[in-house]
Parts: structure tokens; sequence; C-alpha cells
């Protein structure tokens, strides 16, 4: 037996938080957490695993309906308004500045909401006014002038970004070759290690960071240590901060947390102040089912809590997390659609020694698309390994199969990565919680690279001159060698001006829009990982693939002289079939721009990564970029994150998932993402058979070395029936790329995109 | 050996156990009214494959087979290229690949017996319960069935017996209990499938310039084809 923490009085002495600590850590086994902030130890030395069915799970009471019939009702007021509820124009939102906010006080188990009322958004102009402003004016609303005198000597992000923008940056960025960046809000992709607050309490927390301020002193104030001296400043006022907002709830969260419901309570605000802080694209929660778990069994051990209050709990806990919005303008809707925030919460996954991390609260947390409904938000995934136990495998498999609202991803190609306590960021982005953060870099469109090689470093589109100057293509026939050649020589040109652009906006962001309360959730020295991206990955697969298996003619424009279209004789292997002719096509150009951007330096030392994700944006990208040489016409979508161009992937489900396992993730740190439709007669002709073959499937897939997949089980006409009568499918969600969405909150032509994207199914 | 091979589908759930690699073969001698593959009716077509470079393909989808999936030869008619489909089971076997044979039955003889020497699984489908009928909407005959059926009994195959319901050709009581009882009198039957009669063919036929002669048949729903199938669908203990 290991030593239980009421065995060691001597700990007493050791901590400063004194006998609140002993208590609340009551039946812990002790270990180097107590003295150190060290969360994954607390989990390996304290979790339960869990390794039987579903069948304990409690099913919503009826203060969990109540509830649920409320937040139901406003959403619906929300839709009615066109998709925002209400907008306060007069303060500014800080995690100290709003009133507290109920749902029903009476009724609520876990408090706290961003604003003083429910679905109420806020301004949050410390990335940019600009962002504010537009999206304030998109929902018949004005900018106090409060606001705006307050904020008129206030230099933002976004200002500080585009004053230091080069003007190579500026033409690549309105050329639509590097877009999405986050240079006018927050960047996100941040993820506070929430757990933290639970287990130690603020007091603990700030001492350690105090007495890590205090150990600066012993070096030289030069740059690096006079802004981290600084940072770890802001930090400490953030806990604080914490603190106050927690107060105005009524609650001291100075010391850890007691019970089940206080340690969601404790972490809820450490999340609810991140929120309340920053506006960031993806703020996720990281992985706090198994922590919470730790809680939730110790409360049920000693008799004072039920299943189904435990259930209630997360219910409640869940139902917050789903009411969390940031206000957006219409521009950035059509990047990242469906209003998301990219709660992410990574489920199991494996601990180094071999054990698995499902505990009853991993089904708890899943169990709340059932008490709750089906819903895009908290996002759901799933960290699978062949070593799950099978009836947690079954469980989410059916879960997919029954809400479409659940992603996986591959825990046995990101442990070796990142360990055993890292989280998910946004859809992808694997990082060790409190110990990595990311510089989120949205991503560079690569089919657009093949087209300004064509035409010596004009944009197709405008005749821009964007890259370096060459002659525009001259043959007729386009030469496959000879355009490797030519993108040989833009793609350096593409990953420089990246670079540079990234670089600006994170120096800035560090500089005026710091992430003060999820910084503060990290250890004092961070590893930073700065995340590139593509887009048009399989677009430009296909395209160099019809240049190398069939005769692309080039056809210009007579007044520009520009090749602005393409005629395809005879067929090419396309990309999504399996077929290593083309498939090996995409993994070189993936390297090879992975490798390009590795010869460029990143600001703090931040580690290159890269993903293939688009998140919505592929329709976006596709608008901006002209006829291609795989067929494709000038507007149409690019296909999402790694997928196959719709329609193309023609082999079959297994075809199109093995042509994506060949993208390696050794390249691709920062994800590949991979969105994949059956319909269910084709899964299987019953429940049972559906569940079984998902499970299969995902394991192949995974066993592969790949590396995420969205799993959407539904039928096309379900969603064209969806488009043409909203009210019957008011709860309709469908995953579709490293996210979940309310179908009804996508724009028309992004729901199309979908309804046109590849179903598998067999007649 | 070369086999000529209509298509290949890399993922099947719906034609024997598990996850399945489907291949469909070339040429089918019977002329069924519903059939909704007319294009796979001629032998001397489609792509000519041998069974080592097939295999080679399979192994590239043998992760998703788990525990119960595996490979199935369908087509057309798949033992009309009985050499080709030994061969290839053959080499599955090698591989420990399972192997499940979706046929009519309507062609048997020594080389159908050497096909099912390396058969894990027959799927056959029972088209009708009696010689006339067979004749009139298959132009097959009725009792070459039955002896296949009565083969794979003698050889222990584990069987699945198939059977796809018409509005207004078999979607009755009766047909349903004939049938129905004709399968239970197998003893190697483990499963009795329903399916559905669908016309999303009527496209196929028309691109082919050909006429389906059910072309104004409507499909039979859900609901329909669980009243009439109720007590008698039979799955494996």
């Amino acid at each position: 037996m290991m030593a239980k923490v009421h065995d060691v009085l001597y700990t007493k002495t050791k901590l400063q938080g004194g006998d609140c600590m002993v208590s609340a850590w009551e039946d812990f086994t002790i270990g180097k957490w107590q003295s150190e902030i060290n969360v994954s130890e607390f989990i390996r030395l304290n979790y339960k695993s869990y390794d039987g069915d579903e069948k304990f799970l409690a099913k919503p009471t009826a203060r969990t309906e109540k509830m649920r019939r409320i937040y139901e009702d406003l959403l619906r007021q929300e839709l009615e308004n066109g998709g925002v509820y209400k907008i306060d124009t007069q303060t500014v939102i800080t995690p100290t500045s709003f009133a507290p906010g109920y749902i029903d006080r009476e009724y609520e188990i876990i408090v706290g909401l961003q604003t003083d009322e429910p679905l109420k958004r806020a301004c949050n102009p410390f990335g940019g006014m600009r962002m504010v402003r537009e999206a304030c004016k998109a929902y018949g609303y004005e900018v106090s002038q409060k606001i705006e005198s307050e904020f008129s000597q206030h230099k933002t992000h976004n200002e500080a970004v585009f004053a230091a923008y080069t003007s190579d940056i500026k033409a690549a960025r309105h050329a639509g070759i590097i877009t999405g960046l986050p240079d006018a809000y927050g960047r996100g992709r941040i993820i506070g290690d929430y757990r933290r607050v639970a287990l130690y309490g603020l007091n603990f927390l700030i001492e350690k960071k105090l007495s890590d301020k205090n150990a600066l002193a012993n070096n030289d104030m030069l740059y690096p240590n006079i802004r981290l001296s600084e940072e770890l400043a802001d930090q400490i006022k953030a806990l604080k901060d914490i603190g106050k907002m927690a107060e105005s709830y009524g609650f001291d969260i100075g010391g850890p947390a007691k019970t089940a419901n206080e340690a969601v309570q404790w972490l809820y605000f450490a999340y609810l102040a991140a929120i309340k802080e920053q506006n960031g694209a993806a703020m996720s929660l990281g992985r706090v089912s198994t922590f919470l778990d730790i809680y939730f069994e110790r409360d049920i051990q000693n008799g004072v809590l039920s299943e189904s209050e435990a259930q209630e709990i997360m219910d409640d806990f869940v139902l917050k997390l789903r009411m969390a919005r940031h206000l957006r303008t219409p521009a950035y809707n059509e990047l990242f659609a469906g209003d998301p925030m990219w709660i992410t919460e990574a489920l199991g996954g494996i601990l180094e020694d071999g054990r698995h991390l499902v505990t009853k609260s991993t089904y708890r947390m899943l169990h709340t698309l059932y008490n709750l409904g089906s819903s895009a938000e908290p996002n759901l995934t799933v960290l699978w390994s062949e070593r799950l136990p099978e009836s947690f495998k079954r469980y989410a498999a059916k879960v997919s199969c029954d809400t479409d609202a659940i992603q996986y991803e591959n825990d046995d190609v990101m442990r070796p990565c990142y360990g055993d306590d890292y989280a998910i960021a946004c859809c992808v982005s694997a990082m060790r919680v409190g110990k990595d953060m990311q510089f989120f870099g949205a991503r560079a469109n690569i089919a657009k690279l093949v087209l300004l090689a064509i035409n010596g470093g004009r944009d197709e589109t405008t005749g821009e001159q964007l890259g370096p100057s060459l002659p525009v293509w001259k043959e007729e026939i386009l030469d496959y060698d000879k355009l490797l050649e030519r993108i040989d020589c833009y793609r350096p040109w593409l990953a420089k001006t990246y670079v540079n652009a990234m670089n600006i906006i994170h120096y800035m962001h560090d500089k005026y829009a710091y992430e003060k309360v999820q910084m503060a959730l990290h250890d004092s020295k961070v590893r930073r990982l700065m995340a590139f991206g593509i887009a048009g990955m399989s677009c430009m697969a296909d395209s160099l693939s019809a240049v190398k298996y069939a005769k692309v003619k080039c056809v210009r424009d007579p007044e520009s002289g520009l090749v602005t279209d393409f005629s395809v004789e005879g067929e090419y292997p396309a990309f999504g079939n399996d077929d290593d002719r083309v498939d090996q096509i995409a993994c070189d150009q993936v390297k090879k721009f992975y490798d390009e951007l590795c010869n460029y330096p990143l600001y703090r030392d931040a580690e290159h990564t890269l993903s293939i994700l688009t998140i919505t944006s592929n329709v976006m990208y596709g608008k901006k970029t002209g006829n291609t040489p795989d067929g494709r016409k000038r507007g149409e979508a690019l296909a999402p994150g790694a997928n196959p161009m719709s329609g193309r992937d023609r082999s079959g489900a297994l075809a199109s998932l093995n042509s994506v396992a060949k993208l390696s993730y050794d390249y691709c740190r920062d994800g590949i993402s991979n969105t994949f439709t059956i319909t269910p007669g084709s899964l299987g002709k019953n429940e049972e058979q559906q569940v079984t073959n998902l499970v299969t499937i995902l394991d192949g897939y995974f066993s592969q070395k790949a590396h995420h997949l969205n799993v959407n089980v539904l039928n096309r006409e379900m969603l064209i029936d969806a488009v043409e009568h909203p009210e019957q499918y008011p709860n309709l969600t469908i995953r579709v790329s490293g996210y979940a969405v309310n179908f009804h909150r996508l724009s028309k032509c992004q729901q199309l995109e979908v309804i046109s994207r590849t179903f598998h199914s067999a007649i | 050996m070369k086999g000529r091979v209509h298509s290949l589908q890399s993922m099947g759930a719906v034609d024997g156990p598990g996850v399945r690699f489907v291949i469909f073969l070339q040429g089918c001698p019977l002329r069924c009214v519903y059939c909704h593959n007319p294009e796979t009716w001629p032998l001397g077509v489609g792509k000519e494959m041998d069974t080592g470079g097939l295999v080679q393909k399979i192994l590239r989808y043998r992760s998703y087979f788990g525990k119960n999936g595996g490979v199935t030869v369908s087509g057309g008619e798949p033992l009309m290229q009985p050499k080709f489909v030994t061969e290839l089971f053959q080499k599955l076997h090698e591989e420990k690949i399972h192997t499940a044979l979706d046929t009519s039955g309507i062609v048997g003889g020594r080389e159908a017996e050497v096909v099912l020497r390396h058969t894990d699984l027959a799927i056959v489908d029972l088209k009708f319960t009696n010689a006339e009928d067979y004749r009139e909407y298959c132009k097959g005959d009725y009792h070459a069935v039955k002896e296949f059926l009565a083969l794979t009994e003698r050889m222990d195959i584990p069987l699945w017996i198939r059977h796809v319901v018409i509005p207004g050709i078999n979607d009755n009581i009766r047909d349903i209990k004939e049938l129905q009882k004709q399968a239970v009198a197998y003893g190697n039957l483990e499963k009795l499938e329903w399916l559905p009669f669908h016309n999303m063919c009527k496209e196929k036929y028309q691109e082919l310039g050909m006429i389906f002669p059910l072309e104004k048949t409507p499909a039979l729903s859900k609901e329909k084809l669980r009243a009439l199938t109720e007590t008698s669908d039979i799955s494996p203990a």
C-alpha cells in the first residue's frame, strides 16, 4: 500500500497551505506532487482505470432536464437573432469586469458566465479594435463611446502587427496565399493547466510563481529575463484576478478543492477566467476528465456522492461550457464557421507505464451528449490506442454513430512525442499540459503556390506580382520535372514570408495581448511550438499527378498572358485511392514544405511544427484560388484538411483512409486532419455491426500511424433535408474539419460544400 | 493466373461478416430482371488482374479486417472464373485471411467444388423457390442452385442465404415462408438475410442503353420488409 496523505503529517510543515491542504488531500496517495506542481504524477498515483461498459451511467436528473430546457430556449432565441443573442458594448471584458452571471441561480451546481447574462457577448478589443467594431456593426450594435475612448490611447495587437508587417507579407495575406493569421484577434491554442487550481488552490500557485520570479534576481537582467520577470508579475496578478472573480460568486479558491463539486468549480473558474481574458480562436480545456474522476471516486467511496449526483455535476459543467461565446465578425465566421470555441477535451489515451487512462468520468463526459443532447462543444476528442479497453472503444464508436460529435486522435503516435499528459488545442494540436504553448499560425495555400510558380510569381486571379519575378510558363504543355523546379524556386519565398509574418504576430501578441491567465497555469519555463499549416494539399498533389500522368495544356488569358486555365487530357491517379504514384507526391511536397520552414529561425526559439488542417477555410481558400491543373475550377472549394478532393476517392472508404495514413506525423507534429463520412447502411446492417465495424476501422487506420479522424455516420439525404427544413433538425451536429458544428450555423455555401463531400457508401 | 475484374471496393461491411475487401468479377450466366449490375454480365471485358497483384493490394487493408473481416468475391457470378477464384482464395488462406464467396449458386460442378474447398463462407443468393419463377425472372435453372446448396451442406461450408424481396413479384407471406422453409433445411445455414429491392440502378441502365425491366417497380420499404420477415430472421448463435 502506498502512503496516503493523512498518514504523513510532516507534509503539514512542508506546505504553505498547511492544514487546509492536508484535509483537501485526505485519502490521496502521496508523492512529489505535494511539494511541486505535478498534476500528471498526482493522476498516475491516484486515478482508477475503468474497464467496464457504460451500463453504470445515470440518466439526467429532473434538475438537469430543466436546465437543458432553459439552455435550449436561449439557443433558439440566439439563432432567431441571427446567431448573436446580445452584446454588451459598454464593458471591456476581463476576468473581473463583469458582475456574476447566472442561468438560474437556484438550480445551478457549477456557476460562472463570461458576462452577467447567459449568451451575452462582450467586447474584447485587446486583439484589435477593428474586429470589435465590425462585429458589433454586423449584429446591429455600435461600440460605446466609453470603450472607444478607453481604447483610443491603447495600442492593440492588431495595430502593432500591421505597423511591423512588410509589404510582402501584406500582399501575400491579401492574395489569400497566407490567410487566417491571428493578427486581428487572439491567437488562442494555448491550454492553461486548469487542473492546477483545483488540486493546489490559488495561494500555492501564487507562491510558486513568486519564488520563480525571485529566482530570476540571480541572473543578468537582459531582454529574456526582463521579459520573463514582467510576464511572471502579470501571471501573479492574473491568479489574483481569478480569485477575485471566484469571490464575486461567493467562493474562496485560495486553497485546494475538497470535493468533486469543488474540484469541477475551481477548474471551471480557471477556464472561465481564461475565456474572459482571451478571445483566442481555440480556447481548449485540456485533459480534465480523468483528473476529476479522482475526486468523483473519492466522494463516491466516502458515501457522500451518488452516481446520479456525479453525472449531474458533469452535466452542469458541460452545460456551462456550451454557453461560452466570443464576439466574431462575419469575415471570421467565413474562415471558422459555426461559432466554434474549440473547448477541446482529450479523453482516454495510455500512460507510459502501459495502463490506460479511461475512467468512469471519461464515460460521464461522453454521456453528456445523451443527457444534454448532441452538441459541437465541448470538442470531445478520444485519444485512441490499440490498447484502450474494448468496451470503451465500443462506447466511443456508439457515440459517433449516434451523435457525429466526437473525433479520434492517435495516442500511439502522439505519446512518443508529447508524453502521456498532453492535450489537444483546437482540433489536432498536441501539447504537454502546462509545459508547452503554441504560437498558432493558420496556413499557407499550397495549391495556389503551384499556380504562382506557373505564372512567375504573379497572382493568377489579379495579375499582381507577389513572389520573385520569373517569366510566365512559356510552353503549351506542363512538364512535371520543370514544374517541380519552379515550385522549388517559390517555396522558399513562401516559407520565408510566412515565417516572418508569424514572428511578427507572436512578438506583438506577447507584447500587447499576453495570455496572463493561461500562462500563469503553465510552468514558468515553457517550450514553445510555432504551428504552421498548409491548405490545398490534395489539390496540389492531384495537380502534380495530372501533370505527370496525364497531359495538361495551359490556357492563357489573352490580355495578361497569364496561365489562367488548363485542359487535362487522359487520366491521372488522384489522391485518396491508395495509389503510391500520387500519394508519394503528396508526402514529398508536405515534407519539402516543412523542411523549408525549418530553414528560418523562430521568435523565442520556438520549434517548427506543421499541420494539414483547414478548419472550414477550405471553402474560402477555394474562392481565392484560380483554376488548377487537376481540373478543379476557379472558386471551387479545396478539400478540408488532408482529405482527398471530394468525389475523387473512388476506391472505397479504406483506400481513402490508407492514402491519408501515408502522410507522416514526423513532419506534421501539429496534426493531420481527416474527415470521414460514411452512411450508416454501409457501415453495417444494425447498430451492433456498425459499432463493431467502426472500432475495426479505427484500429486499422490508427495501426498505420495515421493521426486523426473525424467520424460522421450519416446520409447525404438527411443533410439535404436539413437545409430545407432546419426546424426539424435543431441539434444536428456534424464533424467538419477537426471540430464539430451545429449544421445550421454554417453558411449556405459551407453547407453545400459539406454535402458535396465524399460519403462512403455501398449499394 | 489472371482474371477479369469488374471493380474493387476497399470497404464492404454488408457482404459477409466484419469489414471486408470486396472484389466484383466479370461474367454472369443469369439475366435477373432486378439485376443491379448488368455491366458485369459479359465475361470478356473489365480489367485483367492476376491473383498475386490482387493479394498484394488486399494486404494493404489487412489492418482493418479485425477478428471477423476478410475478403468477399462477388460479381457478376464469381464461379464463372473458378480457377481464378481458387487460386486467389488459396493465396489468401496462406495469408490467413477469411474468404467469402458471394454467389448465385448457378454454376456447379467439380470446379465449384474446388473453389468451396478454399471458401470459409458461402453467401448464396437464393432468388426464387421454384423452377418456374427462377426460369421466368432469372433465366436460370433452379435445380442447379439447389444442387449447389446441397454441395455446401455436404462439404459443411458455413452458409448464409440471401434473398431479395421485390414488390409485386415475391413480397408476399407465402413466398417468404417457402423461402424460409427451404433455407432452414440446410444444416450448415448460419444466417438468412432479407434484402429489400431498390431501384437505384435506373440511371446505370440508361447509361448502358439498356432497358431496366423493373423500372416502374417501387423500392420496398424497410417497414414492409420488416412486417413480412419479422419472425423469420435467423442469425448465427
